[in-house]
């Protein structure tokens, strides 16, 4: 009876390496041991994050009194944050931006990946092969040249310079082309057969198809541009261009020890980010999942 | 069947296309696949174009050039990079660099890998705990930067709370060099383990139980299973990741620098990509700044190319 359980949950388990050795006598240990390990390991993770949380609900006093559950609990904070500081705007500003960036980013990888993988032109693995290599080019490190090319185009202190350069991205294209490899050609070939353009196979057939992937690749393009931080710092000055990153980052700076206030604000910046990722989790990490296997 | 249906299909296709190439009305089907691929890359070709390739090749160019103040440029050959050779602060920068690469890469690939097998175990309440260490992940470094500081605040942090509680003396965390870049690196540990996790995970969940299974069966206990057929068998996933992290790590990481220790103290945690920063949007030495940003993304090439070399580009072992 007792070896039964045994084999059965070392199956189960999948013995990827820790825990039981098939010979013990200790049925459920080395399981409890791993399960502790692992609400240890996940406290570490949230526990930072869920003070952030709590703490953004103290009064200036007992911020900083090493409790997690705050004692005096208020949410001035957050009307401070709200009343003195235009962040509102700040938020509507990171919204709006990384809104734009996400769609006109997905239409345009999807095109360019539909191309690359289904079209047939000449110099089309060449021309691949330079788009994936722009992948190396890391965003700090071009950012000097970058930041001038956008001077020259006239793009700084505008809506227009955050969005666009924030657009090109190998990244997404790779993946895309990734699926639309995978696709059945089937319909595509007989939507062909009866006539229909290229765009209309593209807009009426393959986008359709590729909505799992688009959402998935949405939520995390969303997920980076809400987060960015340098480019929106070199490229604006501008108070009404200010993105929520920046607002908290020089907040921070005024606010030095009102660590109530600048809580506050970092748990708004945060929040919304924190909402999408227990919404679309499994879109998230779907999208990493498919982004390290190749 | 279905395949066999789908190759029929496919033959089809291509036997009705062939006519079709050489009589089209106006463009041949041939040519119109051409325009329509033109223009479906279009935008991405010209974005990357005007956004990544051009300033590419423009940093290499600034570094020849001394740029000062808006828009007057003068030749000066090498003499950013003479300038570089001899810049104390900078070499100081990559030397922190070299130790912030040298300890984060590694610590994070074991913490990752950790708990990428942690997680692959189905324990109850798996779901919780794979949610709980990927949440950092999902927070903006500049929050994560203000979170910290809170944290590790020397008088009034929660951290050094906690150590008084527990009897010991607290730390200055951010104020000493050293403890300073520990710091960092344990933050960095800390908000992209979740993210390697889930890669590791899928590359664990690829390989085939039967494989333990038959281990299992000769006797082999977890270490000799995860030496021979975990180790072995996780190595594409191994290279992703050592090579993904490693570029993270040159040259990223200058936000949670700017909202956690701004360099400092006594400019420890002044890493490169941080001091090229300076130079460029603090002082206007555009063109300096350039020069090094080019020898770091040489340095950033080379050290790829080492670890490619190194794991034989994440290839399995066929011969051993």
């Amino acid at each position: 009876m007792a070896s039964d359980t045994l084999t059965s949950t070392a199956g189960r388990a999948g013995g990827s390496g820790s825990g039981e050795g098939p010979g013990r006598r200790r049925p459920l240990s080395p399981r409890a041991a791993l399960t502790a390990l692992a609400v240890l390991l996940s406290v570490i993770s949230v526990l930072p994050v869920l003070w952030m949380l709590t703490s953004s609900f103290k009064t200036r006093e007992t911020v900083t009194d090493g409790r997690l559950i705050p004692t005096d609990f208020t949410v001035d904070n957050f009307v401070y944050v709200f009343t003195e500081v235009p962040f509102a705007r700040y938020l509507w500003n990171s919204f709006f931006i990384s809104a734009v960036i996400t769609i006109a980013a997905l239409f345009f990888h999807s095109m360019a990946a539909y191309a690359l993988a289904r079209l047939r032109f000449p110099g089309r693995e060449k021309l691949f092969g330079a788009i994936f290599a722009t992948l190396l080019v890391t965003a700090p490190v071009v950012l000097i040249p970058l930041f001038m090319v956008a001077r020259e185009l006239g793009l700084l202190d505008s809506y227009a310079g955050l969005v666009i350069p924030a657009i090109f991205n190998a990244f997404g294209i790779f993946l895309l082309r990734q699926f639309y490899l995978g696709l059945p050609k089937e319909l595509e070939e007989a939507a062909v057969i009866d006539g229909c353009g290229h765009w209309r196979v593209y807009w009426n057939i393959v986008l359709p198809m590729s909505r799992p992937i688009l959402s998935a690749l949405a939520i995390f393009f969303f997920l980076a541009n809400w987060n960015a931080f340098v480019w929106p710092l070199v490229a604006t000055n501008d108070q009404d261009l200010t993105v929520v990153q920046l607002g908290i980052a020089s907040f921070q700076t005024q606010y030095t020890s009102n660590w109530n206030y600048i809580l506050a604000a970092a748990t708004v910046a945060a929040l919304p980010m924190l909402i999408l990722f227990f919404v679309f989790q499994r879109q998230i990490v779907e999208s990493i999942k498919t982004s390290g296997i190749k | 069947m279905s395949s066999v249906a789908a190759k029929e299909r496919r033959a089809a296709a291509a036997t009705a296309e062939a006519p079709v190439s050489t009589r089209g009305p106006g463009l041949s089907r041939r040519h119109r696949e051409w325009l329509a691929a033109a223009l479906f890359l279009a935008p991405d070709v010209l974005g990357l174009l005007v956004f990544v390739a051009v300033p590419m090749v423009l940093s290499i160019a600034l570094s020849f050039f001394q740029v000062s103040g808006f828009g007057s440029y003068e030749w000066i050959g090498l003499g950013n990079y003479e300038r570089m050779m001899n810049d104390p602060l900078f070499w100081d920068s990559m030397k922190i660099t070299g130790l912030y690469v040298v300890i984060l890469v590694p610590v994070l690939f074991c913490v990752s890998l950790g708990l990428g097998l942690l997680v692959k175990q189905k324990l109850p309440g798996m779901g919780v705990y794979r949610t709980a260490l990927f949440l950092p992940y999902v927070i903006s470094l500049v929050v994560v930067g203000v979170l910290w500081k809170f944290l590790l605040d020397e008088q009034t942090g929660a951290v050094n709370r906690a150590m008084r509680a527990a009897g010991l003396d607290g730390e200055s965390w951010l104020g000493s060099p050293s403890l300073a870049l520990g710091c960092v690196i344990a933050v960095m540990v800390w908000v992209m383990m979740g993210y390697y996790m889930i890669i590791f995970l899928s590359g664990l969940q690829e390989i085939p139980k039967e494989y333990y299974e038959a281990a299992k069966l000769d006797g082999a206990g977890p270490w000799t299973q995860f030496r021979s057929i975990t180790w072995p068998l996780l190595r594409p996933t191994s290279f992703f990741v050592l090579m993904m992290s490693t570029v993270a790590a040159i040259t990223g990481g200058l936000d949670l620098i700017f909202v956690l220790t701004n360099g400092g103290p006594a400019n420890g945690t002044s890493l490169a990509i941080f001091y090229i920063y300076q130079q460029a949007f603090g002082f206007g030495e555009y063109g300096y700044a350039s020069a090094m940003g080019s020898f770091l993304v040489l340095i950033m090439v080379a050290v790829s190319a080492v670890i490619f070399k190194f794991t034989r580009g994440g290839r399995f072992d066929d011969g051993e």
